[in-house]
């Protein structure tokens, strides 16, 4: 750093001003360049809704093929003022959370028994492999004519979609757990439940929330599907309603509602991974 | 002499810096401890499918003795080494464990693998006391004598590959074993961090007196650790050469390098 020593020094040296301000800059550039990864990936959906917004606006779409996003906002806004957006949401949140509940729940059991003991794996496995291939939509008929039209019958369709992803890589996981760790888990005295509980359930952990990860965005897809069948609120029957009587402001409230609570939905299941895998580096 | 730069914390030092060890004093100290005990291998065959891998292989370890098992690879050492720690079954013979074969209790032998195989959602505590019942106490102490002790709440993944060795080793050791059986544990480190290892293990050795079995393809590494080295040939035993030398083994002396080259020239025999 100079140091002038002539009668007309500046009180700041020129040489401290300009590292003054390169380093403002420098500040400046680090808080842009640590904001950036949290900005980026808005900046496709952002653009995406500044052309249609602008293409509503210069005319080019139709508001009956697609209302602008403003259109959309205020059909939001009059929905939870008046309160039905709420039980819709509510309705449709209980369908989907029990239909995990029960789908997940039934495959976390169900992988765990198979996977574990190779002759329940003989017993049962080729019998849920050929259930697993049967799509949901052609289940319907045989569902209305099981459960009739009520809530049951939904949350079958639900559980038995959620059920195979989560069966899978949990069975998945169990199978693929290192024989050498378990060799020495046993040399140490480890066996059956501690050997459990210590080595095969955290080894099969990794897969098991994949298929919970997988499952959890599956369960919004299907949840569509089963508010087709005679709802009396849900945001698929308001959705529903809506194209009815050609409100399609309303219909993209739906659509969006499904795609803000699948986002969210894979926001806990990355909140659970990093919770349960923080061991391990791949994860952080 | 080559000085372990990792702070160890054992009872030793009871003899001073200036006492020479020779090995058989190591040998009786280890007799009349409480640890370390006799290991007798009698006509133990092993084959696996058509192929002959040990072929009538019979040993007498004295009790508290460090005993190398040499060979080319595939000749059998480490499947002799798995049915002393009874992870394979013999096919014939008998291998007898303890005072009069009296066989000793699942705790008293512990085995330490080529990989550490440490358990990766645990941390490095955890799992130096994977299956000490009774607190972290005693785990914490071993790891702190493997020099670990500040790395207790790590992830295995954080440690380097030499750590994690160490970490088994303090696994190992945390149950105050009686038979520490070794199957090329340092095979897959460097060579510095493998002389820091084998001498935490030869001065763990000495002042425990645990019986070590130590399986190596490095013939340096037998010579530097063990009393007795056993060449594994044809699936029988085809030497067997006592090391006289003083403790702590000294690298670069004439005798060791002479044993050294008479165990090589035995291993690396034109095979028939």
């Amino acid at each position: 750093m100079g140091s002038a020593t002539t009668s007309a020094a500046p009180l700041v040296s020129p040489s401290s001003a300009a590292a003054v301000r390169h380093t403002a800059r420098h500040n400046v550039r680090d808080a842009a360049r640590a904001a950036l990864p949290l900005l980026l990936p808005w900046l496709l959906p952002v653009a995406l809704v500044l052309a249609w917004e602008l293409s509503s606006r210069l005319g080019w779409l139709s508001s009956r093929i697609l209302p602008a996003p403003w259109a959309v906002a205020q059909a939001f806004w009059n929905l939870a003022e008046s309160g039905e957006l709420w039980i819709h949401l509510r309705t449709s949140l209980w369908r989907a959370l029990t239909g995990f509940a029960i789908g997940a729940g039934a495959g976390l059991a169900l992988g765990l028994l198979t996977g574990s003991f190779r002759r329940a794996e003989t017993l049962l496995d080729t019998t849920l492999q050929m259930v697993r291939n049967i799509p949901a939509l052609a289940l319907i008929p045989l569902v209305i004519l099981w459960f009739g039209i009520d809530e049951t019958a939904k949350l079958f369709l639900l559980a038995v979609g959620v059920f195979f992803p989560v069966y899978l890589n949990t069975f998945h996981g169990i199978r693929s757990t290192d024989p050498a760790l378990v060799e020495m888990a046993r040399s140490y005295g480890l066996s059956g439940w501690p050997l459990y509980r210590d080595v095969v359930l955290p080894a099969a952990l990794p897969s098991i929330l994949v298929g919970v990860r997988f499952s959890l965005g599956l369960v919004w897809v299907l949840l569509i599907v089963a508010e087709t069948i005679s709802a009396q609120a849900g945001i698929g029957y308001m959705t529903m309603n809506a194209r009815e009587f050609l409100q399609t402001d309303v219909v993209l409230v739906g659509i969006l509602l499904y795609a803000l609570l699948g986002k969210l939905a894979d926001l806990l299941s990355r909140a659970l991974e990093k919770h349960f895998l923080r061991w391990n580096p791949a994860y952080r | 002499m080559l000085l372990a730069p990792i702070a160890i914390d054992t009872e030793l030092n009871l003899h001073g810096p200036a006492a020479r060890d020779d090995v058989r004093a190591d040998a009786r100290r280890g007799a009349s401890a409480r640890q370390g005990v006799a290991v007798s291998v009698r006509g133990l065959r092993k084959s696996y499918g058509a192929r002959r891998v040990l072929d009538d292989i019979g040993l007498e370890l004295a009790p508290g003795e460090f005993v190398a098992v040499i060979g080319r690879s595939g000749c059998g050492k480490s499947t002799l080494l798995r049915t002393l720690a009874r992870l394979e079954t013999p096919d014939g013979g008998a291998i007898a464990v303890g005072a009069a074969g009296a066989g000793i209790a699942h705790d008293d032998l512990r085995i330490m693998f080529q990989e550490a195989r440490l358990l990766p959602w645990k941390t490095v505590l955890e799992n130096v006391a994977l299956g000490l019942s009774h607190g972290l106490h005693a785990a914490a102490a071993a790891l702190s004598t493997v020099g670990l002790g500040e790395r207790a709440d790590d992830w295995p993944a954080a440690l380097s590959g030499g750590q994690r060795q160490r970490v088994a080793l303090a696994r190992a050791l945390v149950h105050e074993p009686r038979l520490l059986l070794l199957d090329e544990p340092l095979g897959a480190l460097d060579a510095l961090t493998r002389i820091e290892m084998q001498q935490l293990i030869e001065s763990l050795w000495r002042a425990r007196g645990f019986t070590a079995v130590l399986v190596t393809h490095d013939v340096q590494e037998a010579v530097a650790l063990a009393d007795r080295v056993i060449l594994i040939e044809d699936g029988v035993v085809g030497a067997d050469v006592r090391i006289d030398l003083p403790r702590p083994r000294v690298r670069g002396s004439a005798a060791f390098a002479a044993l050294e080259q008479q165990l090589l020239a035995h291993v690396l025999k034109p095979q028939r």
